[in-house]
């Protein structure tokens, strides 16, 4: 047991090391509920390594991972579906567990995609499967919620939208949520607390303490860390069906 | 009126049937057809060992198959060897000791044909006994891991991450395998248990569009075979497995019209 009911996860100085090269080192952090943690980085910095061992996925770690609960949701970075397997959208909602019927709904609805339910599965694009990947993961209404990249692929308002949900999840549920993202206005927006990977942590904190941080700058550039927590959503009009556009 | 042979061996293929319907699909599923195939080339030492020390055969099997598919798991985390050339080393080893071992059994005389294709004669009581105990068994056990060994054939990772304990779940359907194998070795053969296995599962899978339907249709097109397979047997006096694996066939080739069908509805 945790001494602090609210902790789902923690990592103290965890790492992977695999045909001695180090994918990840040295890397505490923790997730509470009702809380944002979003690791950025850049590519092979080890974020994706990260979120797998706080979620168990590697048996033979370093250092110390203990998660806390087993209600989770994971939308993987990459996921890839043998075609071999006749799948319905409606058959991958209730892959891990079994769900009533209108929290299926809920869920898709909620992502936007209760349209595509009797689809199979390898018929989707990739913004609408990733779509179908963060409703599965909220459906089963978790206590931890890892998002690996969830947007990738979907397109701009969509993004927008599908982080704007997050948010609302994480406040609804009180879960937990783990997010990698390579968005810095979102993640400047609605994160309690960012990790800065580089193969280790190079700085972590909230969003404007890790903005000014020399060694994040020295990551991501000068222009980057003028992305402050002023992200602002500039959008005058709505999409409708068929790509019609509707001013407010 | 049908002989009484032909009505033990109908019950038994129709036991075997009921179980290698949803333990094919997830050999399709999986890619386990050569995992299949040399659990099944195994048997022979386990048939050879059974007529050795007078144990009942489907046991022996069992037991010899479950043990060459830990081995299998051994060999896998031991050496740098790709897994079909593990498999292979497994399959025909283990037929050829099988094979030296009969060599030696001067004293028995064993009908290898019958071991190789099925045999719907030697079916006694005591077999649809143990098809009829153990396929139910090897069903419900399924049943039970369905949920994680489903989402981790779907992705692994997923299915470790949302606490469902894939690796258990892969270890108890590789003794369910070991298990079916053990059962239908007399009334198949060891050399086409895997297309029991296949068949009907890639028959199923062409006119499918949910797992669970294509469970369903798997099992119906295995006792489907099975049936025609032994009715042909019974008239033209062939082997019972070849009868059942060509009706198996025949029916796989029927689901490609319906195939054929649905990509000229879409165009």
């Amino acid at each position: 047991m945790s001494l602090n009911q609210n902790i789902l996860v923690k990592l103290k100085q965890a790492g992977l090391r695999i045909n001695n090269k180090w994918l990840v080192k040295d890397v505490s952090l923790q997730i509470e509920k009702g809380k944002i943690v979003t690791l950025i980085g850049p590519n092979g910095s080890g974020k994706s390594t990260t979120a797998k061992i706080a979620l168990g996925i590697y048996k033979k770690i370093n250092g110390e991972a203990k998660k806390y609960t087993n209600k989770v949701g994971y939308v993987p970075q990459k996921i890839s579906i043998d075609w071999t397997l006749p799948l319905r959208v409606s058959d991958f909602m209730v892959l891990t567990e079994n769900l009533k019927e209108e929290a299926i709904n809920d869920a898709l609805s909620l992502t936007g995609v209760i349209h595509l339910k009797d689809k199979n599965l390898g018929d989707l694009s990739g913004g609408e499967f990733q779509r179908v990947l963060l409703a599965r993961a909220i459906s089963k209404k978790p206590e931890l919620l890892v998002l690996d990249e969830p947007v990738q692929g979907v397109d701009f308002t969509g993004e927008i939208a599908l982080y704007e949900l997050i948010k609302k999840i994480s406040d609804e549920l009180n879960c937990g949520i783990l997010l990698i993202s390579h968005d810095l206005h979102t993640v400047m927006s609605a994160t309690d607390h960012v990790v800065c990977l580089n193969g280790h942590v190079c700085c972590s904190g909230s969003p404007i303490e890790v903005a000014k941080n020399n060694e994040y700058k020295a990551l991501f550039g000068e222009q980057a860390s003028q992305i402050l927590s002023r992200y602002e959503h500039r959008h005058d009009h709505i999409h409708t069906n068929e790509g019609k556009i509707k001013k407010n | 009126m049908l002989d009484d042979f032909f009505i033990r061996a109908l019950i038994a293929g129709l036991g075997i049937a009921i179980v290698t319907g949803p333990l094919g699909c997830f050999v399709i599923w999986r890619r386990l057809s050569y995992f299949g195939d040399t659990l099944a080339h195994s048997a022979l030492l386990g048939v050879t060992l059974a007529y050795t020390l007078e144990f009942n055969i489907a046991i022996s099997v069992f037991i010899i198959s479950s043990l060459i598919a830990l081995i299998l798991i051994d060999l896998q985390k031991r050496t740098n060897l790709p897994g079909d050339a593990l498999l292979g080393l497994l399959a025909h080893s283990s037929l050829a000791v099988g094979l030296v071992v009969i060599g030696f059994l001067t004293f028995i005389r064993f009908d290898i044909m019958g071991l190789l294709f099925g045999d719907i004669l030697a079916v006694t009581t005591d077999d649809i006994f143990i098809i009829w105990i153990g396929g139910p068994l090897i069903l419900i056990i399924l049943k039970l891991i369905w949920k994680p060994l489903f989402a981790s054939t779907v992705n692994y990772e997923l299915a470790e991450a949302e606490g469902l304990n894939p690796d258990r779940a892969k270890a108890i359907f590789t003794i369910l395998m070991a298990g079916i194998i053990a059962i239908s070795i007399k009334m198949v053969g060891l050399l086409l248990i895997t297309g029991m296995l296949i068949i009907p599962a890639a028959m199923a899978r062409n006119i499918s569009s949910s797992p669970q339907m294509m469970v369903i249709y798997s099992v119906i097109g295995g006792l489907l075979s099975v049936i025609l397979g032994l009715l042909t047997s019974l008239e033209f006096n062939t082997a019972s497995g070849p009868s059942i694996i060509a009706a198996a066939l025949f029916l796989f080739i029927l689901s490609l019209l319906k195939i054929k069908q649905s990509i000229k509805l879409k165009n």
